[in-house]
């Protein structure tokens, strides 16, 4: 089992990780504002960094959507179609 | 069906599965590896052409079209096919190993058929051999899934004939190229493709249906049904519009619905139909690049789609349980099984390095290039999408997350085998794109290892993660499922009869009340004025009988003299 202790190990240093995560997206928007955008056929590929603005909100925008859509719609129990099958 | 330079790849697997019921034990799992390397060793000797032609009701067939198209389905058809059988070596049950690889050889038919009637065959064909994929999980939830799979694609099958019937009779031919028909023809052959490749609201048969496969048959279902119908799209309808703005709303469908799903196979299936969305867009946009980017994204997602189904089925084989909300903490017990599917979670979200990255780019750089503003911008949100819920959510509440006290055994070798072949496959495919474009019927003009979409894309991850990390105790889920458009005909339906019925005993009986309530008025009337003491049933005094005589007489007179 040496890749579990391979595992366990990277999430002991988890904080690092992360670190070095933040470092690293810091690094890829920076160079996408200092390298000048390859095409402009959208006017937001002129905008340095927003590619990662719009992972951000892509990304709750689902989570809030999704869950709202669950709550308000669409959750039911699990033997919901139990009783009739 | 065969000649000298052609044999019919179906025909050689459906010759080699009627072997495998007389085998038993390790000389069946020899079998199970040779027959789909015979396969492929057929598909490397094939040359373009158009092989088995014969006359069928004065029709002429073409049972074998070889092109570069076909061939790139053919291909990882094939591949697809031995990675699932030696995923399913451990299994004992001769009926699942028919059905796969009868469901194999309906998919390579339906992918070399040059004309509609032979493609109708094998569509046909590929129902039926697939809902055993279903049945053999042996529970009653999956037969009743498998019936209700069952019923829409025999509904798909009807509307594909009348299609075609409508076809021959427009256009005098059932060549299948490009249909280039008018009337309802188009648009029956249209609706039958988009049932088989699940495009909204079409699509709940196999997000009902997948989950309750048996752990090894989901592999080849995952792979076959929706791309052999993105194939037949890319063949018929380049170019149609509609399918662009479709399949962007598949891809946004898909990773919403993903986020509700409990199930792990349910959610991956709802990741089937985000990323068929892709390819039904790219066949939307109808270029050359798109085109190539949809054959491109249906050969990559076939393989990482096949380790996402298989790193979840192993889960399900060895802890018993399916659902987010009872598993987690697995690392520890399924290290291997955790990375593998890792992999699978990387290409799907199209990371640099790996598959998905160099075929998805391209179905979003060709809309793109045509100045599709808005399509861009929902094929984005659906790559960060996909992203959140296959590598973030799954895996972390599967394999970290709260530890559920599972501690199962790691996967048997054979499965972690077959992963790590799809999981080889998927890196070789995002190192080498050339070894994938050099397949494709027109030559890429496309790059995905530039600065520019590099950068992009890496950002959209990345900070996609991040979004998730801040986000995680909003993030729902737990025990429930969730309503899709199967309610219709599994709740909506019953209850529509049954209102319907309810409504017409309603009406029946307020009618039979006033009815009977106005007869018994009558009746009560009737007896009042004729009944025994009824004033027209009194005995009258001889008087009054006088008086009345008088007076009518008096009116006679009157009336009838003057008159």
């Amino acid at each position: 089992m040496k890749l579990a202790r391979i595992i366990e190990f990277l999430i002991s240093k988890r904080s690092l990780l992360a670190v070095i995560m933040l470092v690293l997206m810091a690094a890829l928007v920076l160079a996408d504002i200092i390298l000048p955008p390859a095409y402009t056929r959208f006017p937001w590929e002129a905008i340095s960094g927003f590619a990662a603005f719009f992972g951000f909100v892509a990304c709750a925008a689902l989570i809030f959507f999704s869950r709202f859509l669950g709550e308000w719609l669409l959750y039911r129990d699990e033997d919901y179609y139990d009783d009739h099958e | 069906m065969i000649t000298s330079d052609w044999i019919h790849p179906s025909l050689v697997l459906i010759a080699g599965t009627l072997v495998v019921p007389l085998l038993k034990g390790r000389a069946m799992q020899t079998w199970m590896v040779l027959l789909p390397l015979a396969v492929l060793g057929v598909l490397w000797l094939a040359q373009p052409g158009e092989y088995g032609q014969m006359a069928f009701l004065g029709m002429e067939l073409v049972t074998g079209r070889v092109d570069d198209l076909s061939m790139v389905f053919g291909w990882v058809f094939s591949t697809v096919l031995l990675i699932g059988a030696i995923y399913a070596l451990h299994v004992n049950d001769q009926v699942q190993h028919v059905a796969a690889f009868l469901y194999g050889a309906s998919a390579l038919g339906v992918v070399f058929a040059g004309d509609l009637i032979t493609l109708y065959v094998f569509w046909e064909l590929m129902v039926i051999t697939s809902v055993w994929l279903i049945w053999r999980r042996g529970s009653e939830v999956s037969f009743n899934a498998g019936f209700r799979y069952l019923v829409i694609h025999a509904v798909g099958g009807v509307v594909l004939l009348a299609g075609i019937i409508m076809f021959q009779f427009e256009t005098g031919t059932t060549r299948f190229d490009q249909i280039d028909a008018d009337g309802p023809a188009f648009w029956l052959i249209l609706a039958a493709f988009m049932i088989n490749a699940a495009v909204p609201p079409l699509h709940a048969w196999l997000t009902d249906a997948y989950p309750e496969a048996t752990v090894t048959g989901a592999v080849f279902m995952s792979a076959l049904t929706t791309k052999t119908a993105v194939y037949t799209l890319i063949r018929g309808y380049p170019g149609t519009e509609m399918l662009v703005w479709l399949g962007a709303f598949m891809t946004l469908y898909g990773v919403t619905f993903a986020m509700l799903s409990n199930d792990i196979r349910r959610l991956l299936s709802y990741h089937i139909v985000s990323q068929v969305g892709y390819m039904v867009a790219g066949v939307g946009l109808g270029t050359a690049l798109a085109l190539s980017g949809s054959a491109s994204h249906a050969f990559t997602h076939i393989l990482y789609k096949a380790l996402l189904f298989m790193g979840a089925g192993a889960v399900i084989h060895m802890t018993g349980r399916s659902k987010l909300s009872e598993l987690g903490g697995l690392y520890r017990y399924m290290p291997w099984t955790f990375v593998l599917y890792l992999v699978g979670g990387v290409s799907i979200s199209a990371f640099p390095l790996f598959s998905g990255y160099v075929s998805k780019t391209m179905i979003v750089e060709a809309a793109a290039v045509d100045g599709r503003a808005l399509i861009w911008l929902m094929l984005a949100v659906a790559s960060a999408g996909t992203f959140l819920s296959t590598t973030l959510k799954l895996p972390y509440k599967t394999w970290l997350g709260e530890d559920s006290g599972l501690r199962p055994q790691e996967a048997p070798w054979n499965m972690l085998l077959a992963m790590s072949i799809a999981a080889a496959l998927c890196f070789l495919i995002g190192i080498f794109p050339g070894l994938l474009y050099a397949l494709l019927p027109e030559p890429v003009d496309f790059d995905a290892y530039t600065m520019s979409v590099f950068l992009k894309e890496m950002q959209l991850l990345l900070f996609t993660g991040l979004a998730f990390c801040l986000l995680l105790k909003y993030v729902g889920g737990g025990p429930k499922i969730s309503l899709d458009v199967d309610w219709l005909y599994r709740r909506g339906g019953p209850r529509l009869i049954s209102a319907t019925g309810t409504a017409i005993v309603t009406a029946d009986r307020a009618v039979r009340r006033v009815a009977l309530g106005q007869l018994m008025r009558l009746t009560s009337h009737m007896e009042r004025k004729h009944g025994r003491d009824g004033k027209l049933a009194k005995s009258w005094p001889i008087g009054s009988m006088a008086l009345w005589t008088a007076i009518v007489l008096a009116m006679l007179l009157t009336f009838g003299v003057w008159r």
